[in-house]
């Protein structure tokens, strides 16, 4: 607790020697240690802000380790099995081999081209940290790599939140950034040790970019925007949410041009930043020619353009001394650009050149779309609209500073002030839509929370600190005097505000410090559980581990032949293939829609048509989660309605009202006889309520973990002709 | 099987007929215990050796079928001594022969007695044979409900190339049922065992098949690789890893699993099962880890007594299934490590501490520390060997690891081991050494990055900038320092007028002024160069007027003081009243106070800058 309050405190005293919340405290630091060393105040200053800094850097890390405490060094979730896969085969094989995979084990019989569809920048940075270690004679295992790198990349954000902090307000700022971005739930949702995901490095990546990016138009120097168009090239091979990026400048860069912020240094900036970055993007095979291809990268080619005619524009302006020549001209030049743009997003677009925008980018901007269109994507929980407790639970406290934060920015406009204000409100409307994107709008929260924080402690403290100054030297003299009041502006009409002023300064610390608290609570119980063992309190509060996962996982590597392919829905297709070695049907990769609706009609309709659809696809074992024993939520009969919708997408045959009683979910007795006869309820339910003497024709039990949790089926051979 | 059974037979009688007879050797006694309790076979042999020719012989023949698999493990040992003597028992050197005239259908091993029988001698011995994989399950497939039952073959008669007088049998089984066994004359069973003969005056190679088909639960575990890494730390620890890849090589499982009859009655619904390993580790052994693959790693802290650690695997096993799990454990070094003539040995067993386990592929690797040097082996019975390094953390060259490698390994083959190696102990210091000298490079390098000028371009204008702003800075903190210099010399004058109202020394309060006089005039004197420097220079420029500010403050601050102290001195000379001096110092007091603020706050606002 010590070591989690102390970087808060920090957050009050960008140049704490002088300030008087922890006054006491100071104090005693002054009389015994910098004094004693004599250093000025400008370097006790720097002392406390790199030893705040480096503490802040620890912390971030070693929050992040409750679950390799409580558990053990392991990946967590679905896709990071994937990523610590394919990262052991780079590891193994090199780079060229990695480049070139092609994996039979996913999606038989169709296989996947592993090089050209995943983001390589975890993997790769994984590596080249393992080779590094390796290189430094440490002996460490690539599993305790991959577990932790999205720790120690949350340790780097933060002191990328502390530059941006910097660069967009000031040093104080950047303290209270970092602290708060040390220990938010948003973040630490999806980087805490084993959860081995994309977006651990690319959380990173993304405050990088934008930090360069914004130091870049505050400088206009080129080598800055050199450096953030790596930053995006960077975030581009690390995450597919690099496309928020690439809306979100051009933005920016729209909005300052209409608020007549245009300079010279902003079009270096993004001038360079566009072109380098969408080059070396184009190096991502995955991202390949989309980068100016697609709808989604198209607003970014537009304000480019729109660039060169405001440079050209300026130009002439120069040159024509004549203002009402001028505007003739500019309304020339303007029809003429508009008129051309869009008739080459037309063309493009009806030539193919330019392909729509994809299925996820409109659910983002139309929260409804993919309730209609694509169930796949509204089946994942992640992909819901947020709640607003989830917002609470995320970010607490930051969520009142957010607006107090916004309010700091409009009274001191700046181009950097704008761009946080921006990123701000669009990251904050992206997660109103989608769960997993609080994520992006943590570090905006944070840094616009850490702006109110910092400059309302500094204006508390500056008039505490002015009234202080006159006491003493009022109390030197023995006589008050005019002369000293210069400094304070000291208002003596107002006598009870020096108390207000303790008084809100408490109010914040005590906030700050149950945001603390908060944030290590839902830290140790939330978020670092790996999902793949779950935990339970036991009948006398002991704690009950359940590891039936990677039991069943361990059966089907042990027991079954190398070449046995496993039907399961596709949330378990990654860690069957990372930890059971063997082939899988369909996976968290869900590239092929049919596919995954054929698993879904399989395990919707009746043993008979289900033997059918697995003979075609070649199916040896079938495995199912199942609660029913230990009342685990999350089993395959409650995604069931999803599997029923998604079969039903494809396959018209099934359709979901056969599954409903009176357009209710029932899985008792009193379910519907669809429902009761079709395969994946026996085989979810089979010893449970509703239809109990389930008697399975062609399949039997292969294996059933310690705890019920997971089952695995064997499909029986056809029966001899004779 | 039964098929089988009687090719083998044929081929034997047809062998049997066409053997002549070898040596003079009579066995007067045999005596034959074979323990079938486990799916290690053991037979024990007590022989009972006559010379009955003439003439010395030095070698017995032991003939064994060679249908059965290979032999795992044969140990000859004899109780040499008479009456009392008898001590406890000599190991004699074993070697397979293949002496003429011998049926293919036997493999024959042949031992070499320590001292030659002559005419007429006797002498006793015990052969202990261990097998494996010999006892065949019958039926092969069972479901999980059934029981599993095996079969074992083997013949009535002691098969020997020599004639032998008297012999006996007992079989011992386990506490279970016996679906069958032969029955030929004098055969008697009592509970568990099942006795057959004595039968008298049998001929060479007389055989006679025997059959026993019975029930038996316990484990089948085959390591079909075990890979034991064992790392010698000289800090004082023997690490021992020992990676398991068991299958159970009982009767297959067939039909499906189910869980629901396997927990509701466990041991009539899986009683074939595998529920467990119980491994007996060395004394001392602590900081153990148990490792399921892909699982909770269970790490156990124990005392230092003797222990048994019961090992559960994941699933329950059945009949060809297979689990796969890692033990670790450390030692005291030095139970295992000594000196001899200024070489080091290591005296470690070989085998696994599971008990009961067959092994059918050993690899012991013992990883010594680096920088060992003249590594040699000694073990008790024949091993492959190579040599490879392995690097851990902070090795330069790798650690040398010494491979050893043996197929077919029975609990019989744990036994101690020894490896010797010569190693130098200044060696240890190496890697603590290299983590400091890394430490110790990091922070020169940064002392080297915050003191050296990287800047490509010398001749840039923000570099001459950074250059002009750099030497401002310098001359402002030389200001700084002088006028706290001042200060402190204003505050030795404070301290002089102390002293002079308490003691009334007014020559010593002069000479302070005295040298006060000429420090701060020296220190004015300092102050010009620099002053002029930030007047030049465009850098400066802002902040000049404060920094002209301050000088000017403090000038009149001196002045004070001065005044000040020549006031009282001044009183202190015409004696006036201490009321008085007082209310005539009061005004420069005053200032004084004032005007000392009032150059701390300019030095703080300088500082800040």
């Amino acid at each position: 607790m010590l070591a989690r309050t102390e970087p808060i405190n920090g957050t009050a005293k960008p140049k704490p020697v002088s300030s008087p919340m922890n006054n006491f405290k100071s104090d005693l630091l002054n009389s015994f240690s910098l004094k004693s060393l004599k250093l000025k105040t400008k370097q006790q200053e720097l002392l406390i802000r790199v030893s705040i800094l480096c503490l802040v850097y620890v912390l971030a890390f070693i929050t992040r380790l409750f679950s390799v405490l409580r558990y053990e060094s392991m990946i967590h979730e679905f896709d990071p099995y994937f990523n610590y896969r394919t990262t052991l085969f780079l590891t193994q094989k090199g780079f060229y081999d990695f480049w070139n995979w092609f994996d039979s084990e996913s999606w038989y019989p169709l296989g996947r081209i592993i090089g050209g569809t995943l983001y390589p920048g975890l993997m790769v940075t994984a590596a080249i940290i393992y080779w590094t270690l390796r290189f430094l004679r440490f002996a460490v295992h690539i599993r305790e790599v991959c577990v932790l790198t999205a720790p120690f990349f949350a340790s780097n954000t933060t002191i990328v939140a502390y530059f941006f902090g910097k660069e967009i307000w000031d040093s104080g700022a950047g303290l209270v950034a970092a602290a708060l971005i040390a220990i938010c739930p948003g973040y630490i949702s999806r980087s805490v040790a084993g959860s081995y995901d994309n977006e651990g490095v690319a959380i990173f990546a993304l405050l990088w970019t934008f930090y360069l990016f914004v130091k870049a138009v505050n400088t206009g120097s080129l080598a800055w925007a050199l450096a953030s168009a790596f930053g995006y090239f960077y975030m581009v091979s690390a995450w597919g949410g690099y496309v928020f990026i690439i809306n979100l400048i051009p933005l920016y860069v729209m909005v300052l041009l209409i608020t007549g912020r245009y300079s010279l240094r902003l079009y270096v900036a993004y001038n360079c930043m566009y072109v380098l970055g969408m080059l070396l993007a184009m190096q991502i095979r995955f991202v390949g020619f989309q980068h100016v291809q697609s709808g989604e990268h198209m607003a970014a080619m537009g304000v480019f353009f729109l660039m060169q005619v405001f440079y050209f524009l300026d130009w002439v302006k120069y040159l024509l001394n004549d203002a009402k020549l001028f505007q003739v001209f500019l309304r020339i030049t303007v029809t003429f650009t508009v008129g051309v743009g869009a008739i080459a997003l037309g063309v493009g677009t009806a030539s193919g050149y330019i392909s729509p925008w994809t299925g996820r980018f409109y659910s983002l901007l139309d929260p409804t779309y993919a309730k209609d269109h694509i169930p796949i994507i509204a089946s994942v929980s992640e992909h819901q609209p947020t709640a607003w407790s989830s917002f609470m639970f995320d970010f607490h406290i930051l969520l009142f500073l957010f607006p107090a934060g916004l309010y700091f920015c409009f009274k001191r406009l700046s181009d950097a002030t704008i761009f946080i204000v921006m990123y701000g409100l669009t990251s904050m409307y992206f997660a109103g839509v989608m769960v997993r994107l609080i994520l992006v709008a943590t570090p905006a929260v944070c840094l616009i929370s850490a702006i109110a924080v910092s400059a309302t402690i500094k204006n508390l403290t500056l008039l505490l600190r002015a009234k202080n100054k006159v006491a003493q030297t009022a109390s030197a003299k023995g006589i008050g005097s005019a002369k000293s009041s210069s400094k304070g502006l000291l208002d003596q009409s107002q006598p009870f505000h020096r108390n207000g002023a303790i008084a809100l300064l408490l109010g914040a610390f005590y906030l700050l410090s149950k945001y603390a608290m908060h944030c290590t609570w839902v830290t140790s119980e939330a978020y670092s559980s790996p999902s793949i063992v779950l935990a339970a309190r036991g009948a006398h509060g002991n704690r009950v581990i359940f590891d039936d996962y990677r039991e069943a996982y361990f059966w089907l590597r042990q027991n079954t032949p190398p070449d046995a392919k496993v039907m399961s829905w596709w949330d378990y297709g990654y860690q069957i293939t990372a930890m059971g070695n063997r082939t899988v049907i369909v996976d968290n990769n869900t590239w092929n829609n049919t596919h995954i609706a054929t698993v879904g009609c399989a395990m919707s309709s009746y043993e008979d048509e289900a033997y059918e659809i697995m003979r075609s696809l070649d199916v040896d074992y079938v495995l199912v989660v199942f609660g029913g024993v230990t009342g685990y939520s999350s089993d395959d009969i409650n995604k069931f309605l999803w599997m029923v919708r998604i079969g039903g997408g494809v396959f018209p045959v099934i359709k979901e009202p056969d599954y409903l009683v009176n357009g209710e979910y029932r899985v008792d007795k009193g379910a519907s006889p669809k429902m009761l006869n079709c395969l994946m309820y026996d085989r979810a339910r089979g010893v449970e309520i509703g239809n109990k003497d389930v008697k399975l024709e062609y399949l039997e039990e292969a294996f059933t973990t310690s705890n019920w949790i997971v089952r695995i089926y064997k499909v029986k051979p056809p029966n001899n002709r004779w | 099987m039964g098929f089988w059974l009687r090719f083998n037979l044929l081929v034997f009688t047809i062998a049997i007929l066409s053997t002549p007879v070898l040596s003079d050797l009579i066995l007067s006694k045999v005596d034959r215990r074979i323990d079938l309790t486990s799916q290690i076979v053991r037979i024990t042999s007590t022989l009972k050796v006559e010379n009955a020719g003439s003439g010395l012989v030095s070698e017995v023949l032991l003939a064994f079928q060679s249908f059965r698999l290979k032999i795992w493990y044969l140990m000859a040992t004899t109780n040499e001594g008479k009456g009392k003597t008898k001590s406890a028992g000599v190991s004699l050197p074993v070697e397979i022969a293949n002496p003429k005239g011998m049926p293919p259908a036997l493999t024959v091993y042949s031992v070499s007695l320590s001292k030659a029988l002559g005419e007429g001698d006797t002498m006793s011995l015990d052969v202990l044979a261990v097998f494996t994989h010999t006892l065949k399950p019958f039926p092969e497939k069972i479901t999980q409900a059934d029981i599993q039952l095996v079969l074992f073959q083997d013949s009535a008669y002691y098969l020997s190339p020599y004639a032998v007088k008297f012999q006996s049998l007992s079989i011992k089984l386990p506490d279970a049922r016996i679906e069958s066994y032969t029955k030929i004359e004098n055969t008697k069973i009592h509970g568990s065992e099942i006795k057959y003969g004595p039968y008298e005056n049998l001929h060479p190679f007389s055989y006679s098949p025997l059959v026993v088909h019975f029930e038996i639960n316990q484990p089948f575990a085959v390591a079909q690789e075990l890979v034991r890494e064992i790392e010698v730390s000289h800090w004082g620890n023997v690490q021992v890893t020992e990676h398991y890849n068991i299958v159970h090589e009982g009767a297959k499982s067939e039909g499906e699993f189910s869980r629901l009859e396997y927990q509701a009655r466990p041991h009539i619904r899986g009683s074939s099962a595998i529920r467990h390993f119980v491994a007996k580790l060395p004394p001392r052994a602590h900081s153990i880890i148990i490792g399921m693959k892909l699982g909770i790693y269970q790490h156990l802290i124990c005392g230092l007594i003797l222990k048994e650690l019961l090992i559960e695997p994941r699933y329950p096993m059945f009949g060809g299934w297979r689990t796969a799990f890692i033990i670790g454990y450390s030692l005291p070094l030095q139970d295992f490590l000594f000196e001899l003539e200024g070489k080091r040995f290591l005296n470690i067993s070989f085998a696994s501490p599971i008990n009961d386990l067959v092994i059918d592929n050993l690899v012991v690797k013992v990883v010594l520390p680096e920088g060992s040097r003249d590594l040699s082996v000694s073990t008790p019975f024949p091993v492959k060997q190579r040599q490879e390094s392995k690097i851990s953390h902070l090795d330069v060259v790798g650690r040398p690891v010494i491979v050893l490698e043996k197929a077919d390994v029975v609990p019989e083959h744990n036994q101690y081991f020894q490896i010797h190696y010569s190693f130098n102990k200044l060696s240890m210091l190496r890697e603590p050494f290299m983590l400091i000298s890394g430490f110790f490079f990091l922070f020169v390098a940064c002392i080297v990055y915050v003191h050296v000028d990287l800047s490509i371009s010398k001749s840039s204008a923000s570099y001459l900038a950074k250059l002009q702003w750099d030497e401002v800075r310098a001359t402002i903190q030389q200001v700084e320092s002088i006028i706290n210099q001042c200060l402190a010399t204003h505050e030795k004058i404070e301290a002089s007028l102390r002293d002079l109202s308490r003691i009334g020394d007014v020559q010593a309060c002069k000479t302070t002024r005295k040298t006060a006089d000429g420090l701060l005039k020296e220190h004015s004197k300092e102050l010009k160069p620099l002053l002029a420097f930030l007047q030049s220079s465009p850098a400066a420029a802002n902040i000049l007027p404060k920094v002209e500010e301050l000088v000017a403050k403090e000038r009149e601050l001196q002045e004070r003081w001065m005044a000040k102290h020549s006031i009282i001195v001044d009183c202190y000379e015409k004696k006036l009243g201490g009321r008085e001096i007082e209310n005539r110092v009061a005004p420069q007091q005053q200032k004084v106070v004032a005007l000392r603020q009032e150059v701390e706050d300019l030095l703080e606002y300088i500082d800040e800058i």
